[in-house]
């Protein structure tokens, strides 16, 4: 019987969009399915660290080689998703000088380029660094978006033929004896492209092969077919920075400890963070503390940080595993390596592989593992194009360059709307309509968001991730109105008025974890302009019950009456 | 040294300035220091007294028979519905032509930007044709290059939420709007200046230009609203040349900031502040204080003799007999936060609040969230009360959004409050320093 596609991969993360990708350019006809939008789960809630390699240069030299090799091939393919930085793995007179040596050492057996920088010297790098700091290793640290990655791995995709379904929930394995060959999936209206399917219909997608690349939930999905993957998820904190207080990536050079790491990104620096197990990836405390820690221990390193305006915090969960036995008691001692789960092997089920563990560095690397097996399953012989195709926006920057002056619009603006769009900026920027600026925070203009919406449809949370509007200081107070605004008349008003609420609320939920300072003022500020200005709060056309409008004030019908009502005060 | 005045009034908002007014009716010296520009140029302008019960109830017909069932602490029980009345007079006073909305205690439902619809006691002239309450069917006007209004969509929005008339809205190109992020002000100096602009037929006038624009959008509706950016310092002319142009009724809908409603009331106000001869020194925020050389007054609590302006870094003392603080709230900056405590920056008077951060706020983005009632409490006299409840100073009062016990986004009282606070504090403060 003919299959609905030949490989279904389940998860819309970094790596199963990199699958996607990479089975598609093979000539694969593919289906991705994602319950949420790209990027919910782990890719979406991690700091935007591009690895050197240099933090695994001692515990894990293996994964530490692999991922400057990485590094690189993504500064080759995915210019536009990656901000070469560099990072300081930064030494304080209490962190041991033995370990450093060791690091330096390491990373010269990886193949990593490193070069030591006296105290003063890290300090012309980093202005910011404390006095104190004794000495740092310069590596070839990088920020990452991994928005900008997986959306661009997807259209890539999708350009080779392949389905990307977002807001598909899967929720049965279809298994026949001991093969499994399908799924199930629940499509929802969500925030998602409501031009997808009908929510809440099913749907079976049957397949010959199914990749299971649901990260930490991927012991869910394998219950589904009573296999067990002893996914170890762990969760961890970031905090987002109001500016850059630093423009490297900065490591604290000791041998592993929470909070340790601040990565610029963007107009933001990301402090992180903590690694806790947990025993469900969707249900896990937040808890301030963790926040706190986390901005006074990296305050060692930069004191500025203890004072500095906060944005928001968030939490992400990291998809661990190690082989049964190995029994490591802390998470952070688990290996950061991936694991592909062959149940055929493992399990004596076959059509399915599952993959788990594994960082957003080497995703590329990971997918290319993961189709060469998918391949040889399948009897493909197609080879890997993936570490030599640049993904779509990365080309033609210099044409671009020359080109951003004719489209009107002011350089930083300008500037930044080109590295989100790469070489698509001429096609998403010329256009003879007005183009006005909609979110003033990071200058994203109404061109782009409407570019973002004709690809993630009313999904305000997509088109925020694939524009950065609502991401800067004011958390969306500004802007999220105008962002909905440019929905219409696409989407009816009763579809963008869900569309903003549900982008408004999450925006609140990580502001909720910066809020002192100046961003509890201005989530004051936020919570005024729409429940006090625009009644959002208490919107009439979303409550219960109609209101009586002849009961109220129904204005003077002329000015001699108004002159009469004062005058007889 | 020090600079002498009756009544000293920290902050320059509508509390502040009322306060200032209020006092300055008693034969007394009154001066307003204020830190910057105020919040008002973030606010719509409109003048809201109560639009929902703490429980949510509303919106609320009445807003003056629902202030008697208000919870202790909240500022309107503090200082008791007649003082609102008597306030809300005061500043139709101040307010004369400007303002409508004085001819009945109902509240009139106003469409705003968003399409929703609010309860407001007051209202700009320059709103008084759009009200939601007033059943003619409507145009709404957008422009292209300003995002913040969506026309088709708030018509729609209004539809939605019940409005007894047909609303339908137009997206149309601004005439002499060049840039595709021009400020605001420059649309309100355009019309302001009826300015010469090109257009598809010849060079014309802003207003006409608009005018022309707009004409052929109508079909039978009596009445089209604009964002509100019809001129700044003519808005009535702006507003009423267009109407006679359009032949219909022509009104504003309010806007977030920055907001020309908000600074057409600032200018009222501070207009009134020069009339009244109150001196007003802007740009200088107040940083310290320093106690009585006595130290208590009769009664025990501490007096303050002097509080310490920081001018350009030149500390001024500024002494006055009484004083009254309306120096916001969060937004303001007259309530100010670290990542252990809530504090007022000034005083240092206390502000009760839990001392877990993580209690400060509740999961839904509307929910009851505890920062938004972060402020003073204080006695029936407005005098900011310790955490054993005796008034901090005897010769300080608060008013405005520095006071806490209440929610002023939710229950839509932010300019009620201000207004009937700031009107009592001011009222006590010259009376007592007119002794």
């Amino acid at each position: 019987m003919a299959r609905d596609t030949e490989v279904l991969v389940l998860g819309g993360g970094s790596t199963g969009c990199g699958i996607v990708r990479d089975l598609a350019m093979r000539g694969l006809d593919v289906t991705l399915v994602e319950r949420g939008t790209l990027t919910d789960g782990t890719t979406g809630r991690m700091h935007g660290l591009l690895h050197s390699g240099g933090r695994y240069a001692v515990s894990d030299q293996a994964s530490a080689t692999e991922c400057i090799e990485e590094n690189e091939i993504l500064r080759e393919i995915a210019g536009h998703c990656v901000e070469p930085t560099g990072g300081l793995f930064v030494q304080r007179p209490e962190d041991s000088d033995d370990y450093f040596q060791e690091k330096l050492e390491g990373c010269r057996e990886c193949g990593i380029p490193a070069r030591v920088l006296s105290g003063r010297e890290a300090r012309e790098v980093e202005p910011h660094l404390a006095g104190d700091v004794k000495r740092a290793i310069e590596v070839p640290d990088g920020a990452v978006d991994p928005f900008r990655l997986c959306v661009a791995n997807a259209i890539d995709a999708e350009n080779h033929g392949a389905r990307v379904e977002t807001h598909a929930e899967v929720i049965d394995l279809l298994r026949d004896g001991d093969e499994i060959y399908g799924v199930e999936v629940r499509h929802d209206s969500g925030p998602g492209k409501r031009t997808h399917e009908t929510p809440g219909t099913t749907e079976e997608i049957t397949a010959d092969y199914v990749v299971n690349a649901t990260g930490a939930w991927a012991g869910q999905i394998g219950a589904m077919a009573d296999l067990e993957v002893e996914v170890r998820p762990s969760k961890g904190v970031m905090t987002i920075m109001n500016v850059r207080q630093v423009d490297t990536v900065i490591n604290r050079c000791r041998p592993k400890g929470d909070a340790d790491i601040v990565v610029p990104h963007e107009t933001t620096a990301i402090l992180g963070t903590t690694d806790e197990e947990v025993s469900d990836p969707d249900d896990y405390p937040e808890e301030g503390w963790e926040v706190d820690q986390m901005i006074d221990t990296l305050s060692e390193l930069v004191p500025i940080l203890s004072e500095a305006r906060t944005i928001r915090s968030f939490w992400g969960v990291r998809p661990l595993y190690e082989p049964p036995g190995t029994g490591t008691q802390d998470p952070t001692d688990i290996t950061r390596d991936f694991f592909l789960l062959d149940h055929a092997d493992r399990d004596g089920v076959s059509g399915m592989a599952s993959i788990v563990g594994g960082k957003l560095t080497t995703y590329r690397a990971m997918a290319e593992e993961i189709s060469d097996h998918v391949c040889e399953k399948l009897g493909v012989t197609a080879a890997c194009a993936t570490a030599d195709e640049p993904l779509p926006g990365s080309e033609n920057i210099e044409t671009l360059e020359a080109g951003m002056d004719d489209f009107g619009l002011r350089s930083p603006v300008a500037r930044r709307s080109k590295q989100r769009l790469g070489s698509r900026a001429s096609e998403v920027l010329e256009t003879d309509d007005a183009n006005p600026v909609i979110c003033q925070c990071e200058g994203v203009t109404r061109a782009e968001i409407q570019d973002a919406i004709s690809q993630s449809g009313s999904d305000l949370n997509a088109v925020r991730i694939r524009t950065r509007a609502s991401m800067g200081n004011c958390q969306g107070g500004f802007c999220c109105q105008n962002m909905a605004n440019e929905l219409h008349p696409t989407y009816d008003e009763e579809t963008v008025r869900a569309s903003l609420d549900e982008l408004f609320q999450e925006r609140w939920k990580g502001e909720r974890h910066a809020l002192w300072g100046e961003q509890l003022s201005q989530a004051m500020l936020n919570y005024a302009l729409h429940a006090t200005t625009m009644n959002r709060d208490r919107d009439p056309a979303s409550a219960a019950g109609d209101v009586d409008f002849t009961a109220f004030d129904g204005g003077q019908s002329s000015g001699e009456e108004a002159e009469t009502a004062r005058g007889g005060r | 040294m020090a600079i002498e005045d009756d009544v000293l009034v920290i902050g320059g908002g509508l509390a502040g300035t009322t306060a200032a007014l209020a006092a300055a009716q008693r034969d007394v010296q009154v001066r307003l220091v204020s830190a910057k520009q105020s919040t008002l140029r973030h606010a719509s302008g409109l003048i809201d007294v109560l639009g929902y019960t703490p429980d949510g109830d509303g919106p609320l017909v009445d807003p003056f028979a629902a202030l008697e069932e208000l919870p202790d602490g909240h500022p309107y029980e503090r200082v008791g519905g007649e003082a609102v009345r008597e306030a809300l007079a005061f500043f139709d006073g101040v307010a004369g032509e400007a303002y409508a909305g004085s001819h009945t205690d109902a509240n009139a439902l106003v469409p705003t930007h968003g399409g929703t619809v609010k309860p407001t006691a007051r209202y700009p002239v320059a709103t008084a044709a759009g009200l939601a309450s007033d059943d003619r069917d409507t145009v709404l006007v957008g422009f292209e290059t300003l995002p913040d209004f969506e026309a088709p969509l708030a018509a729609s929005h209004l539809e939605a939420a019940g409005a007894p008339f047909a609303a339908r809205g137009v997206t149309v190109r601004f005439p002499g709007i060049v840039r595709d992020d021009a400020k605001i002000t420059r649309y309100a100096h355009l019309l302001d200046r009826d300015e010469a602009v090109a257009t598809a037929t010849g060079e014309s006038t802003a207003r006409e230009a608009l005018a022309e624009t707009v004409r052929g959008h109508l079909e039978d509706e009596t009445r089209v609203g604009f964002p509100a950016i019809l001129g700044d310092d003519h808005a009535d002319e702006v507003r009423a040349d267009l109407a006679d142009r359009l032949g219909v009724d022509v009104f504003e809908v309010p806007m977030g900031p920055p907001s020309l409603p908000g600074m057409r009331l600032e200018d009222m106000l501070y207009d009134a502040l020069e009339d009244a001869g109150v001196r007003v020194t802007t740009g200088v925020p107040v940083v310290d204080y320093e106690s009585a050389v006595d130290g208590t007054d009769a009664d025990g609590s501490e007096r303050i003799d002097r509080v310490v302006v920081d001018r350009n870094g030149a500390d001024v003392p500024h002494r006055a007999d009484q004083y009254v603080l309306a120096t916001g709230g969060l937004v303001g900056k007259g309530v100010e936060s670290e990542r252990q405590r809530v504090f007022e920056p000034i005083f240092d008077c206390h502000v009760p609040h839990p001392t877990d951060r993580y209690d400060w706020f509740v999961d839904d983005v509307f929910g009851e969230h505890p920062y938004a009632q972060f402020g003073l409490p204080v006695d029936r006299e407005l005098r900011p009360l310790d955490a054993d409840d005796e008034p901090e100073f005897s010769n300080l009062r608060a008013a405005g959004a520095v006071l806490g016990g209440y929610d002023f986004a939710a229950e839509k009282s932010g300019s009620g409050v201000s207004l009937a606070t700031g009107y009592v504090a001011g009222q006590r403060a010259g009376t007592e320093a007119g002794r």
